[in-house]
């Protein structure tokens, strides 16, 4: 049975407009045959982790330059534990300071994709890790 | 200019070098496998001559600076005359920081300034706002009330220094606290010179700052027109600015043609509105992007200012040559910084910087090496001050006035840019507009498009970005990186609650809702208004929502 294509939301937290990043994501992960929704701009954390479980998706990617990821980025993830989207893979890319990462990954941030990253990086990082999820949930 | 004999010579020549030393060459050393493409995908040929441009007319396509089509410049001295404004983007935190920042560029040589403002404040929200949860002061400063912007210039002189503010939506209303702080100092308002970027159909295309849909947003900026034009003649009431849709990815025609476009889209409100033209169009200016493609972003500039004069007179029968006038304030690209090695962007900055002056701009604004990381230090900053400051003083590009003119690359180039404007206005002209093209999705498909293919050169390696994809290395970052301060946000929470605790409240609502009524009619101009609002110390958010309640908000299409 061919593998079940893997779904990510691509979303935009906070009064951040700079949208560059979150289209060039969104388009490399379609060209490696994702299914990939995006949310636009100006959501709050609810209106993505409501988007996350309308849309059933494996992955949620966050990508924020404002500055306000401490803020937005760690209560999107309590919110999507609150669904029960226990098992959805959250990233974030952006202006992220480096010392700011290990806080996020705490708060369940799986990875943080920061400026110059390879699109390939991405994807390929994505593949792998939803695969993991997929295998232990099977097992489970 | 070439006479065909002449022409026919050289042509002939470069066969003959064609078969000959250039055969041996290559057979000996072929060229490196590479794209030989400019940023906006045009192939570049190995060597320009005087064939490239054989029907050069000089006196029609170049002319003298100073006069059509200003080709070579606006000014008949350029930088002999004056230099351009070396104006530092700035702003962080709270009214006092940015204050304190403003005053220490000042000190060291900054000529005039140039305001950034938090997201909370670009979209007219108040610190306070549920929206504004985490962005205090982290792009920019916050300004909620009239009482932050007393602060924001205090000890500052507004009728000496000029002030460019990057603020959209809410664009009338930062004016008039601005208006207001030198009224409230005794500075008539006809001593005021600055600007405010105002440009809501850039926003819609790339930075995506919009508040209102395009008509009430339109109806604002022709206000700011109309009362700039009696009130306050030094103002220029817009930037229309092709910054940030190149930031967005957009190509350098591509960043060319929406912004010019952008401004017939404003001409064409101001003369709808029955402004006459030459009353409006010399407060007119622009902001374009330097990027890294150095001879392109040249003739870039150099056919922006061929277009807008030939289409200020031709299209719009501007007759007052300062309409014809496109000037323009640039920035280096932001987009262009890496995380890496972020040494490496001084001279990526500097480059950048040479090309606006060669390109023959009014104003600069230099990045600082640090800002793929945070908001810029001290030291970062003063070293991209730094970079205009040698490029002024020691490089002695500003003792001849557009010294790339003639080149047969640059005119050949030059001419290309043009064309290629060209074509997307017909395209934009065939979808009824601008702000139809905008609802169609039609520039921002471009740009994304653009900004993938950009990507998938880079990540390809078919492009080298210096330290990313090539010449990588591991060593730790060394620079400082700022910090704001934390105590910033209680203060500037504490004013704006104490504003609205000890001012008149009766006053403002019914400022407000004078303002509500004024809104509600299209014919009334709604600058004065809104001064009156902020006079009373009505909140940014408190105006905006009277706005937002009378105007709506837009919802863009959604396009990847």
């Amino acid at each position: 049975m061919a593998e079940e294509k893997i779904r990510v939301l691509i979303a935009k937290p906070g009064l951040d407009g700079h949208d560059r990043g979150a289209k060039v994501v969104a388009r490399a992960l379609r060209d490696a045959g994702m299914e990939v929704i995006y949310t636009g701009l100006r959501q709050t954390p609810e209106m993505i982790a409501e988007a996350a479980l309308q849309e059933d998706v494996d992955v949620v990617g966050l990508s924020i330059l404002s500055g306000a990821h401490m803020a937005l980025l760690p209560k999107t993830v309590q919110l999507l534990r609150e669904k029960g989207l226990d098992h959805v893979l959250v990233v974030a890319g952006g202006i992220i300071p480096d010392e700011d990462i290990p806080k996020l990954k705490e708060a369940g941030i799986a990875e943080v994709f920061g400026p110059g990253t390879s699109t390939q990086t991405i994807v390929e990082y994505i593949r792998n890790k939803v695969a993991e999820i997929r295998r232990s949930r099977k097992n489970a | 200019m070439f006479d065909k004999e002449a022409l026919k010579k050289i042509k002939e020549r470069q066969e003959q070098w064609e078969e000959t030393t250039l055969q041996q060459w290559l057979a000996r050393l072929p060229e490196r496998d590479e794209l030989f493409r400019n940023l906006s995908d045009m192939p570049i040929a190995r060597l320009y001559t005087p064939a490239d441009i054989p029907d050069f007319d000089y006196l029609e396509e170049l002319g003298f600076p100073g006069e059509y089509p200003f080709t070579r410049g606006i000014h008949a001295t350029m930088y002999r005359g004056r230099l351009w404004t070396m104006r530092m983007f700035s702003g962080y935190g709270s009214a006092e920081e940015t204050n304190e920042r403003f005053k220490y560029l000042l000190k060291h040589g900054e000529t005039g300034l140039s305001v950034a403002f938090d997201t909370p404040t670009l979209y007219g929200y108040d610190t306070d706002d549920p929206m504004a949860e985490g962005e205090f002061g982290k792009c920019g400063v916050a300004v909620s009330s009239l009482a932050d912007m007393e602060i924001l210039f205090d000890g500052i002189p507004l009728d000496k220094v000029t002030t460019s503010m990057t603020i959209n939506a809410p664009a009338a209303i930062l004016w008039a606290m601005y208006l207001v702080v030198a009224e409230k100092r005794g500075i008539p308002w006809t001593k005021l010179g600055g600007t405010i970027q105002n440009d809501i159909l850039k926003e819609y295309i790339a930075q995506k700052e919009f508040v209102f849909p395009p008509k009430p947003s339109m109806r604002l900026i022709v206000d700011t027109f109309e009362f700039g034009a009696k009130y306050v003649p030094k103002w220029n009431t817009i930037s229309i600015s092709g910054y940030h849709i190149r930031e967005a990815g957009a190509t350098a025609v591509q960043e060319l043609a929406f912004t010019l476009y952008d401004g017939f889209e404003y001409v064409k409100a101001g003369i709808e509105r029955g402004l006459d033209v030459d009353e409006f169009a010399p407060r007119l200016s622009f902001f374009f992007n330097a990027h890294n493609d150095f001879f392109e972003e040249i003739a870039k500039f150099r056919a922006a200012r061929r277009i807008w004069a030939r289409e200020m007179r031709n299209r719009f029968g501007a007759k007052d040559p300062r309409s014809w006038w496109l000037r323009f304030h640039t920035q280096t690209a932001g987009c262009t910084l890496t995380a890496q090695q972020p040494e490496n962007n001084i001279v990526r900055v500097a480059i950048q910087a040479l090309a606006a002056v060669l390109g023959g701009t009014q104003s600069l604004h230099t990045n600082s090496m640090d800002e793929a990381l945070a908001l810029p230090s001290e030291l970062a900053v003063r070293i991209a001050l730094r970079t205009q400051q040698i490029i002024a003083h020691e490089t002695g590009v500003v003792n001849t006035i557009d010294p790339l003119g003639g080149s047969y690359y640059v005119e050949y180039l030059t001419r290309k840019m043009e064309e290629a404007a060209y074509e997307y206005f017909r395209k934009i002209d065939a979808m009824g507009g601008m702000i139809a093209a905008i609802e169609k999705g039609f520039p921002q498909k471009e740009i994304a498009d653009a900004a993938y293919r950009y990507q998938k050169e880079i990540d390809e390696k078919k492009r080298i970005v210096v330290g990313v994809n090539e010449y990588v290395s591991d060593e730790p970052i060394t620079i400082p990186i700022h910090k704001i301060d934390p105590e910033g946000e209680r203060r500037h929470r504490e004013r704006l609650a104490r504003v609205r605790r000890e001012r008149d409240n009766e006053r403002v609502r019914q400022c407000l809702e004078r303002l509500r009524n004024a809104a509600q009619d299209e014919k009334e101009n709604l600058m004065p208004y809104i001064l009156d609002c902020v006079r009373a110390y009505a909140t940014l958010g408190e105006i905006m929502k009277v706005l937002r309640e009378v105007f709506g908000e837009y919802r863009e299409p959604i396009i990847i």
